[in-house]
């Protein structure tokens, strides 16, 4: 990176540090960051998206559809997260590989499962064997977002599904005697009503997701706590410039600072999304808000 | 004129493809002086150059993968890559799951690290990596085990008290030993193993077959041999 750093033994500590800092592997660490931003910054809508389908299919009067959706919920919350990810993951690329399969190379004779393996034939390969890297990366990385929203997606549906129960069933008979529909009193009364008691809910799993990064490595993408760990291990200098011992105190430091910085920021974020969502509502913090406006009591 | 250009574009694609085929290599990236990540972020190491140099031979381009020791042989039979090439020592219960190639460092004895140079292994606390052979080795015995996931926290355990001694390949733990002064190795040595090979898919025998091939080569002409001795991996063929 600078251009003192081509003999870093004979640097003074400072611009030792400097170029310690700035090598190809922390580049790859601060690049883990934005990894894992980009993955929280997909999953969490992506999730919310998958609980809310689960929720309403949940509480559908169509039976099967019901099942469905009770089903998704007990099942995935029941499994333990580092199962779900090993057998899932594996599974899900491998049924998308079969269904290629079964159109790209209808005169394949050999079986698909010999033995432990899953053969397919290599038009059908996600990604293409011959991909570039950033191919199987990006790949890799989706599969990881699509299987942490179905696994946080069950538990967010368990707490909108409550939520939905929650609302004052007056609200319901209201709108009913209202003349609306089962549809209309379901998107204009009861969702817009349902979030400020999904809130607390969806914020502690979004806390809980936050600190759930570490199980990417499990899928080969590269977290920010596999490179802490990889980075603050002690160096040899037989195989680095910069040999240190045992560092990684200071590199899960630096991860705890971090986390905590996140989750500060976004306990501001949520209470004041809180406040808003409270505004009107019939709860005790919504009747605080109106007295503080200056209601009567 | 026009269908000259065309038809030596056509080769020079179909060439260009030819020697594109590609094989993904997984290692684990973090078993120094096997296979670690360099300063550049780069996989590194004993098998980072072994790798090249079969790639070379067998004419595939090679491209490296990390993935965690843990689910490093379920991702190979998933297909998210083609070959492991991480120090894994073939041994019979992995060989009824992948196929080994011939291997590419003899059997070589596993030491052990201590604080002390009078540990008594057989009444003391053992740690060592998850899922290697000297885990099961520890465990066969019935000595008491404490497993890690990664082979850098076996030695902290020992540093910290919370194991007596570590067991790994004895070219792991050798720099550790020369490098700091409150590690030592002991005198005690076990052979397990039947040396480190490849491991590839068992429907994938043609490619084992060329990298079979390409091991053999590099055997025969000493370039394996001053591979390891460089790398300081194993004792020679």
């Amino acid at each position: 990176m600078f251009n003192f750093c081509t003999d870093p033994d004979t640097l003074p500590k400072l611009e030792w540090f400097a170029c310690y800092l700035t090598t190809g592997k922390h580049m790859g660490f601060y690049f883990s960051f934005g990894t894992v931003l980009l993955l929280l910054a997909i999953t969490a809508p992506a999730a919310l998206l998958f609980g809310f389908g689960g929720a309403s299919a949940a509480r559908a009067r169509f039976l099967p559809l019901r099942w469905f959706g009770k089903a998704y919920i007990s099942i995935v919350r029941g499994v333990p997260d580092i199962a779900f990810f090993l057998f899932f993951v594996i599974a899900l690329d491998q049924g998308f590989e079969w269904m290629r399969h079964k159109v790209k190379c209808p005169d394949w004779d050999q079986p698909i499962r010999q033995g432990n393996d899953f053969v397919v034939c290599a038009q059908a390969k996600l990604p293409l064997g011959t991909a570039p890297q950033w191919v199987h990366e990006t790949y890799g990385f989706s599969l990881a977002v699509l299987t942490f929203a179905i696994v946080f997606g069950a538990f967010s549906a368990n707490v909108i599904y409550g939520a939905m129960r929650a609302v004052p069933k007056a609200q319901i008979e209201t709108a009913e005697a209202y003349g609306m529909s089962r549809r209309q009193t379901f998107w204009r009364i009861l969702v817009p009503q349902m979030w400020v008691f999904a809130l607390p809910g969806l914020s502690n799993l979004w806390m809980v997701l936050i600190k759930a990064t570490p199980l990417l490595f499990l899928l080969g993408v590269e977290d920010i706590v596999y490179w802490a760990r990889n980075l603050g291990g002690t160096a040899n200098p037989r195989f680095t410039d910069y040999p240190h011992a045992d560092w990684r105190m200071w590199y899960f430091l630096a991860l705890l600072v971090f986390y905590l910085l996140f989750t500060k920021v976004s306990e501001l974020v949520l209470d004041r999304i809180m406040r808003r969502l409270s505004h009107g509502q019939d709860t005790a913090a919504g009747e605080a808000q109106r007295r503080a406006a200056g209601g009567p009591p | 004129m026009k269908k000259l250009l065309l038809a030596t574009a056509a080769l020079a694609l179909s060439a260009g493809m030819a020697s594109a085929e590609t094989i993904r290599l997984g290692t684990e990236g973090a078993y120094e002086p096997w296979n670690y990540i360099n300063d550049k972020g780069e996989v590194d190491g004993f098998e980072r150059e072994l790798g090249d140099e079969l790639c070379k031979r067998t004419e595939l381009t090679c491209e490296w993968v990390t993935n965690e020791w843990d689910s490093i042989i379920p991702n190979l039979v998933s297909g998210n890559y083609d070959a492991i090439i991480a120090g894994m020592s073939i041994t019979a219960e992995r060989a009824e799951v992948i196929d080994f190639t011939t291997n590419y460092t003899p059997p070589d004895p596993s030491a052990y690290l201590a604080m002390t140079p009078d540990v008594d292994v057989e009444s003391a606390v053992i740690s060592a990596q998850t899922s290697t052979i000297q885990a099961s080795f520890v465990a066969e015995h019935g000595w008491t085990l404490v497993e890690f996931a990664t082979p850098e926290e076996t030695i902290a355990a020992v540093r910290n008290g919370e194991a007596d001694a570590v067991l790994a390949d004895k070219s792991y733990l050798a720099p550790f030993a020369a490098e700091e002064d409150d590690l030592v190795l002991l005198e005690r040595e076990e052979q397990i193993g039947g040396g480190v090979g490849m491991g590839f898919r068992k429907s994938d025998t043609e490619l084992k077959a060329k990298f079979d091939a390409a091991i053999q080569s590099m055997k025969d002409d000493g370039t394996l041999n001053a591979l390891i001795a460089k790398w300081e991996v194993a004792s020679t063929f």
